[in-house]
Parts: C-alpha cells; structure tokens; sequence
C-alpha cells in the first residue's frame, strides 16, 4: 500500500520554478544548512548516522558510516556523484534539474560535519540542462552567502565546484569518477588500497555520496534522524525516489516509504505506475537497475526493502524498475543489456573486456537466429568465468563490479525463460518478429 | 582548427583556477574546446595541453575515452537516440531505423550538407518518456516518426534556435563567482545577469 509518509527529496517538484533560489527560500530552503551550523560537526554526523541513510547511488551503504571512516589527514574533500547513467535510472537527472539548491544545501551540510576543505559536484556530461541549473544555482547561493566565506555567518567556509563529465558509465563508479575528475580517463582504482575515505581525491582522504543521498540532509538536519528512522522499516528507512519505466502506463519517478511500499504498488497503484499498458500481464521486472538480476510476478509483494531484495537474490542497487510486459523478447533484452556492458567495460580487466564481448556476439547470434544449442552453456560458462558460482552478490574478478554486472540478465533470462531461449534456437529465428 | 580564442583561453585560465590541481580542469577545458570549433581540433587539444604543462598525448588518452568527445567533425546537430531497456521495449529499434531513413546516414553519419550527424546511445536517463532522444544533449521523449520528422524540419528551419545551441555548446550558465583553490572564494565579480535558463523542452 501507498502509505501517507510526506516525500522528502521530491516536497518542492513541480512548483514554479522549483529551481531557482527564490523558490528555494519560499519553502524552508537553507533552514537545514543554518540549523546545521549552531551545531558541531559530530553532532550533525551523529543525526545522519541516527537516520540509518543508506546511500542512494546504488551500492546502499550507510552514509553516516561511511563518514566515520575518514582517514584523519587534511585536507578532506567532499565529492557528489552526479554521475547518473545507470540503465533506466532518471532521478538524479530530475533532481539536479528540478531542485539543485537542495543538492548543494546537502552538500554543504556533509562538507560542514565531515571537514570538507573543497566540494565538487560531478554531473554527468549529457546532463545539460542539469549542468545550467546546478550551475546556476551555485551563483545564486554564493550570492547569498551560502556557499564561499563566512557562510552564513558562521565562520564557516568552503567552495564548491560544478564539475562536468563527457560521457562514461564506469564514472558513475567512485574511483573511477575521481580519477575522471583528476582530468583523466575513467579508470577505476583497486580497492584496497584506494578506498576514498583513506586515498581518494589527489590521494586525500575523500567522502563520494549520491546526489540523492544529499537531498535528504537538509531534511535530516532539520526534522531529526529520528524521524526519518521512523520512516520505512529497520536499515530501510526514509523515503527513496524510484524511477518506473518500461511497459507500465505512467512512467515516471516516485517517492515512497521504503520496505512498506512494495514492487506490485510501484508499478500497479493508480498514483504510482498505474498498471501495465494495455493491461497486459507483467512477464518480469528489473528490481534496481539493469546490474540487477531480474524478478518475475511472483516478486510482486516482496517491500522496497534493500536487506530482503538482497537475500532474494537481486538488488534496489540505483532504484529503478523496469517493468517488461508480455509482448517482451527477453532474449533481446538481455542481449541489449548485455551490450550496454560490452560497450562500458573499461577494458582494464580481461574477463569483463573480454568476456563481455564474447557474450555480447553469442546473445546477439541467438537473438538474430544463429544461435546453437550449446549455446546456453557457453553463455553460462562464460558467465561463470566472470563472476565465479554465479552467486549473489556476485563475486569478483575484476577491479570494479561492472564486470560482475554483466551475467545478470544472462543469467536471470537463462533461468526464467530458457524455453523461450531454445525457441529461438530451434527455429532459427526470434519468436517476436524481429 | 583553432587554437583557443583570447575569450576562451580566459574561460580556461579560471577554470584551472578552481581545482588544486591544474589538470582535473582538462575536461572541463575540452568542453570549451568543442564548443568554440563543434568537435576536438588537434590545435584544441595541443593548446589545452600547453595549458596544463602536460604532453598533447596525455590530453588526447584522457579525450578519447570520452563517447561526448569528438576528434573529426561532427554534425551542427548530434542526434542521439537511446536504445537501452526501457527505450527498447518502447519502439526505440524502429525509431532509429526511422531516423536513419529520413536523415539517410547511418548511425555514427554525418548528413551530406554537415547538420545532422546520427548516433545511437546508451542511457541517457530520461525513461519516463521513452523512447527519447538528445539533440545537443538537449532531451526530447515520447518520439514517434511523425515526432521525428517535425523535429527536423523545426531544427532545419532555425525554430528551435534558443533551445538547441550549435553540437559542443553545453552549459551556457557561466560560473560568476571563481577561484578559490588557494585562498578561499574571491567575491562576485560584476557580470551581468545570467538569466536562469527555462527547460529546453518543446512539448
């Protein structure tokens, strides 16, 4: 059920020129931030830890955890991933056009309790429009003393950087942005022993958090943690913003109470995606974004709650759901998923650059009709060279989990729909037509 | 092909200015490049690697990793259609189709006359209007062919002038308060009002 929590990172979405500071200000913009300063920087940490905020980038971990792991050296930097370009995952792009004040509020609140000497705001390249009201926005804040010397009063100072990327997926990984950021290619770090909070930017210890996950610390801030702990269930609290795409029939983002509100209300409420087009039936859903191996119907009642996806076997990781109505060649989407991932992989490591090329040739002779029956097996062989036991969480073999990304859909689509695989290798065609 | 003009060396020399170290401006700095010339000239990219004391080569590795850096010339307009997921099951294979038909150039062409160059993307994170497409980095969804068709003519015409800035322009919003790396922010300099742009996006 759609519960009646209040939406957090999405409360000013839709009025007038949400964007700009006046419309800001009008609704409690900036009260966080000078609430924030009359506190100590501990006790702000503090808030954010009582919140139980899981990051909203994809990987869920604590942010307030992750603050407290700050290696203690100067300077600290403060890096926001505005990286968004995880598959069928648009909420970060809304939220830095549609409220960036409340972004760089965040940010200046996280740069205030960790110690922050400089932030940058990493925004994807395509991101345009995002780009100009960030940027914007920033002169707008400086304009007001919000960001740059004194702020507020306080005593307080820092600078924030606009910074925009050119166009990589991998540098929505954390390392691999701040090597993007150093002005290089997107490379992502071995971890140990480049984890951000002990060597990250220019080797400084560095904190790299979601765009969304900064949205809520105004709110954080001025609410209390509790209360946000109050919302959702257990380490699944707060409110998250969904992205809902694919056949349903009102594609759009959502705010909703984490683990309370379930899959089946995210696509099917009336409020929420309104059911599947044409009232057609659901055939499965991606639960997190195309990284995530795939869920069918019987998923449907399973709460938006990051522990209990996780032990079914698949991941919220960036929060979108894709929903893939009967009329779907799966064989088809697992293949473009799969040569989403070919055309990303970096290239450092040998079995996600050349094992994703391998499956992505493999889907694509099924998919077109010249598949074999051993294929499958292949499929799954190659799969299992990549992320050993095609467990999950998947394990590693390369620097970054884009590689171990790459046999979900295989996997997932191998597992629920070999029928409709072996089809298409039978009869030397794809059963859709294409 | 063009080294950086006396305005954008300036551009250039402030964006240095707000990072600690000099080089994490390079791609901020390639994005003025490929604005002033529409794609990464040799001369552009040996002028900014002059900039940050660094060899052209460095400059060049770090540009070629990059799908929004072009080093030929590209269209006036890049049309960029989205074939992920969420596109894909909503008709995103046969709106490129479509789009290779009317602009008659395959995907990675560029158009006879130089306007359009043609390209098929990943993700551009715009899927509750699938499928969708950027032209400039400019966002269009719910696409159907007549919608594509209308599209180029209103671009050929010149009527989406204000909306979609020549291929290489993307943040029109200038930065009025700089440098800081050093000393902490400088106060605003007198510039004149940017106006805060309206959402580029035709309905």
């Amino acid at each position: 059920m759609i519960t009646d929590a209040a939406p957090i990172v999405t409360a000013r979405i839709g009025s007038p020129q949400s964007w700009t500071l006046r419309s800001y200000l009008e609704q409690g913009g900036y009260d966080g931030l000078r609430k924030a300063l009359t506190m100590d920087p501990s006790e702000v940490s503090e808030e954010v830890l009582t919140a139980n905020l899981l990051g909203r980038g994809g990987a869920g971990f604590e942010a307030g955890k992750k603050w407290g792991m700050l290696r203690k050296a100067e300077p600290v930097y403060l890096v926001i991933n505005g990286d968004e370009s995880e598959p069928c995952t648009f909420k970060d792009h809304m939220l830095m056009e549609e409220d960036p004040h409340q972004i760089i509020e965040g940010t200046l609140i996280c740069a205030y309790a960790i110690g922050a000497s400089q932030a940058f705001i990493y925004v994807r390249g395509e991101f345009a429009l995002g780009l100009e009201r960030m940027t914007a926005a920033l002169n707008e804040a400086y304009a007001f003393g919000a960001v740059g010397r004194n702020i507020l009063g306080s005593g307080f100072s820092i600078d924030v950087v606009v910074h925009p990327g050119a166009g990589a997926y991998i540098c929505g990984e954390e390392t691999a942005l701040i090597e993007s950021l150093e002005g290089k290619r997107g490379y992502p770090r071995d971890k140990p022993p480049w984890f951000p909070a002990a060597m990250g930017l220019y080797k400084a210890p560095t904190i790299v958090n979601n765009v969304e996950t900064m949205s809520n610390l105004p709110w954080i801030v001025t609410n209390g943690g509790a209360a946000f702990a109050g919302l959702g269930v257990g380490r699944s609290a707060g409110t998250r913003l969904f992205s809902v795409a694919g056949h349903v029939k009102r594609p759009a983002n959502y705010e909703v109470e984490m683990a309370k509100v379930t899959f089946r209300d995210l696509m099917y409420d009336p409020k929420l995606g309104g059911g599947i087009r044409e009232d057609r039936q659901l055939k499965a859903f991606v639960p997190g974004g195309v990284s995530a191996p795939w869920f069918g119907p019987d998923h449907l009642d399973m709460g938006l709650d990051q522990d209990a996806v996780g032990k079914a076997g698949s991941m919220l990781g960036s929060g979108s759901v894709v929903a893939m109505d009967e009329t779907t060649c799966m064989v088809r989407a697992a293949w473009r998923i799969t040569r989403f991932f070919h055309r990303e992989s970096c290239g450092q490591c040998t079995p996600c650059r050349e094992g994703g090329g391998w499956l992505d040739k493999i889907m694509r002779r099924i998919e077109l009709g010249q598949g074999r029956e051993s294929d499958l097996d292949l499929l799954l062989d190659v799969c299992d060279n990549i992320a050993p036991g095609l467990g999950w969480p998947p394990q590693k073999t390369t620097i970054c989990v884009l590689g171990p990304s790459i046999p979900s859909s295989i996997v997932s689509g191998i597992k629920m729909f070999r029928d409709e695989f072996l089809v298409h290798i039978k009869e030397g065609a794809c059963p859709f037509g294409r | 092909m063009a080294r950086l003009t006396a305005e954008n060396l300036q551009r250039a020399r402030q964006l240095i200015g707000l990072y600690p170290q000099s080089r994490s401006a390079l791609i901020p700095m390639l994005h003025i490049a490929q604005e002033q010339d529409g794609w990464l000239t040799a001369d552009g990219m040996a002028h900014v690697a002059e900039l940050l004391d660094i060899d052209p080569a460095e400059v060049y590795g770090t540009a070629s990793f990059y799908d929004m850096f072009f080093t030929h010339p590209v269209g006036r307009y890049l049309v960029s259609v989205c074939t992920n997921l969420a596109c894909l099951i909503n008709g995103a294979d046969e709106l490129l189709q479509h789009a290779e038909a009317r602009l008659g150039v395959a995907p990675g062409g560029t158009t006879s006359d130089g306007e359009f160059t043609l390209e098929e993307v990943e993700c551009i994170a715009f899927c509750g209007a699938a499928p969708c497409l950027a032209v400039n980095w400019r966002f269009f969804g719910n696409i159907g062919n007549d919608d594509f068709d209308r599209l180029v003519e209103d671009l050929v015409a010149g009527r989406l002038a204000d909306d979609v800035p020549p291929h290489g322009t993307l943040n029109r919003v200038r930065r009025r308060v700089g440098l800081t790396a050093a000393g902490g922010p400088a106060p605003p300099a007198a510039h004149e009002d940017d106006a805060t742009p309206e959402q580029a996006r035709p309905s």
